[in-house]
């Protein structure tokens, strides 16, 4: 349903054009939940705003790459026309609930509001109860007459959710839509999501850096390293046997039920900027199996695996964790 | 068994509800914290974990100085926190510290790396000129950011995870003996985090320091804490040590709390879609 081929993100910088993303291809299908996981910085949000053409910053732009949403390349669109695919086709929700909801009206209004821009005026008012009932909002007539302040954090995500999926779109992006959210309240938004994407055949596009999260929402994921996807495989493979030193450092750092101060485990260094990006392969100074003259010379491509999945690591699968040389 | 360095006795918090519909009704009172004691002891980690909006910021800015309670006391070494004045208010000032989710945002902006931390070491301990550069290094390398890149930096110059030590950094220039932590690491990274923990978890060691540790995150309760207190609207429900409380715990929060942590396992998706589906009746 969404295809992203090749997609590059720039961003002016006074006289600099700094490359935030290159070369990133990944699908979602229908009724498929995909994670885009990776540090703070890796490019996952410039990525989803790509897919957007919505960019919060007026310096950012795509720079190549297409992007195919049933059958319809949206690079080729204009301004207008990709207005008319935001909301309808695709919907999103981001981070931090509040910022995006109008502290003076009523969250119904708000909801609502994304219909008539649309001009779905006929029975929106219906519309907007049998969404919020959708989104598992107890008396859903009481809510929609709510100011966001009267509401949860958990409760205000659920509006957005609501929103976005008002005119049915097939894809909704989710950009840390828990984050700020605590333990309890993002276990029920989560669930929430899986119960819509088999209910609706709803793809999703779930950008995190919580690989808990992952593991428990999606079927596929891709993980980010400084602008590009250094390994992509289906959820059950990529927990049990990552391949990238990087995956498998991300999995590591995880605080599991043994994990105590004194014994935790980190990756050294810190995400590259744009500016300062490694020669060869990204990853290198911060990998323990960096083989010079093999690893610094040109970037390596992603490849497939047999077995399925792909990487980007010349070593790849030479030891089950880099990071402890366990062949 | 020793002093606490900081306490808490039968502490409660009003604040007024605001209603828009009664504008002329009289004042309804909510109880944020109601009637908690807690006691903190030379480098002990005391976890507070609770709902959203259960009290826990509310007692750490009662720990902190920042909001005298409406009931009950705060006691510094002892001594009741309302009555101290002179040498003995400031050294609770600069004692008990704090660290928030977003301390590093609150860095100014202007200031360099080395200015920021410099400040609190030039009003708080009032070193010489001389001697406030040297221990500005020595923070600086204590939080694992060498001086001689990160000195010279803006704060926006920085990512999210060396922000927050630089925020560490700045709390610990007081030498503080306790610090309020308020979800310290939940903006961060897995792998910033597991560095900002074990950094945490030194100054313990080498200095006694004490944390009251707030999160929602088992994950570094488990790894950090000693004890661990849960709170539900206002109250203490239940309360122990970690490795206990977290075996088998006893209250309805606590066990939906554990129930909700993520686990990286994918195994645990068919499960969950069962329950999706299970919870809302067709
Ligand atoms: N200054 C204030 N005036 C009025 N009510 C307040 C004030 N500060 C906090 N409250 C209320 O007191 C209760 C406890 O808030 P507190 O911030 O301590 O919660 P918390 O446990 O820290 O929540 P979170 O996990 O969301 O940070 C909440 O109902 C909150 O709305
Ligand atoms: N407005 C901006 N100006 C300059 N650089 C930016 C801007 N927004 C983001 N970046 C840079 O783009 C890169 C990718 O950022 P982002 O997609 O937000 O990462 P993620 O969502 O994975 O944390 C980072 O290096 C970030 O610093
Ligand atoms: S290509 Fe080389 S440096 Fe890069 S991740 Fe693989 S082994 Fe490490
Ligand atoms: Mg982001
Ligand atoms: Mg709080």
């Amino acid at each position: 349903m969404l295809e992203v081929r090749d997609l590059s993100v720039e961003i002016a910088a006074g006289r600099e054009k700094l490359r935030v993303v290159e070369g990133v291809s990944f699908s979602v299908g229908r009724g498929e939940a995909v994670g885009l996981v990776g540090e703070s910085g890796s490019g996952k949000s410039m990525s989803a705003f790509a897919i957007l053409n919505l960019f919060p910053s007026p310096h950012a732009r795509i720079a190549g790459g297409d992007i195919w949403l049933e059958g319809r390349n949206l690079r080729g669109l204009s301004a207008r026309e990709w207005r008319g695919v935001r909301g309808a086709q695709i919907g999103m929700v981001f981070q931090d609930p509040s910022s995006y909801l109008d502290p003076l009206i009523p969250v119904g209004r708000q909801v609502a509001e994304t219909l008539r821009a649309h001009g779905r005026n006929e029975g929106a008012e219906a519309r907007v109860l049998e969404l919020l009932d959708l989104m598992e909002l107890p008396s859903p007539a009481e809510v929609a007459r709510k100011y966001p302040h009267e509401l949860s954090g958990g409760m205000r995500q659920r509006i957005l959710i609501a929103a976005a999926l008002a005119l049915r779109p097939a894809l909704l992006i989710a950009d840390e839509p828990t984050t700020a959210l605590d333990v309890t309240v993002q276990a029920g938004i989560l669930d929430l999501l899986t119960r819509l994407r088999v209910e609706l055949d709803l793809g999703i596009l779930l950008i995190t850096h919580d690989l808990g999260v992952v593991a428990e929402t999606c079927q596929q994921v891709h993980v980010m390293y400084a602008g590009t996807i250094v390994e992509q495989n289906e959820v059950g493979a990529l927990f049990r046997q990552p391949r990238h030193p990087y995956s498998q450092g991300l999995l590591g750092s995880m605080l599991g039920p043994d994990s105590r101060a004194g014994n935790l485990f980190s990756i050294p260094g810190s995400v590259p900027g744009a500016r300062d990006m490694p020669a060869g392969c990204r990853f290198h100074p911060r990998c323990p199996i960096f083989q010079p003259g093999l690893c610094d010379t040109g970037e390596p491509a992603l490849v497939d695996r047999t077995g399925g999945g792909s990487d980007r690591c010349r070593r790849s699968g030479e030891f089950d964790n880099a990071w402890r040389r366990t062949a | 068994m020793s002093t606490p360095i900081l306490e808490a006795r039968s502490v409660s918090q009003l604040f007024p509800i605001r209603s828009r519909q009664r504008l002329f009704a009289r004042t309804v009172m909510q109880r944020a914290v109601d009637g908690i004691s807690v006691s903190i002891h030379p480098g002990e980690v005391v976890a507070l974990v609770g709902e959203s909006g259960s009290g826990k910021s509310t007692l750490g800015r009662m720990l902190l100085g920042l909001l005298p309670p409406s009931e009950g006391s705060i006691h510094f070494r002892g001594e009741p926190v309302a009555g101290l004045s002179g040498d003995a208010a400031r050294r609770f000032r600069r004692e008990v510290q704090v660290v928030f989710q977003d301390t590093g945002a609150s860095l100014n902006p202007r200031h360099t790396i080395g200015q920021s931390v410099a400040l609190p070491l030039q009003h708080n301990l009032r070193l010489p000129a001389g001697e406030v550069g040297r221990r500005v290094d020595t923070l600086l390398d204590q939080v694992g950011l060498a001086p001689a890149r990160f000195r010279e930096r803006l704060p926006h110059e920085l990512s999210g995870g060396q922000r927050q030590r630089v925020g560490i950094a700045r709390a610990l220039a007081s030498e503080p003996s306790v610090i309020i932590a308020d979800e310290p690491v939940s903006a961060l990274d897995v792998s910033v985090r597991a560095q900002v923990l074990e950094l945490l978890d030194r100054l313990r060691r080498q200095r006694q320091l004490a944390y009251l540790f707030i999160t929602h995150d088992l994950g570094v309760v488990r790894a950090l804490a000693d004890r661990v207190l849960v709170m539900q609207g206002g109250q203490l429900v239940e309360s122990g040590e970690v490795d206990a409380l977290l075996t088998s715990p006893q209250h309805a929060y606590t066990q939906r709390l554990l129930a909700a942590t993520p686990v990286p396992d994918p195994a645990r998706q068919a499960q969950r879609l069962a329950q999706a589906l299970a919870g809302r009746p067709a």
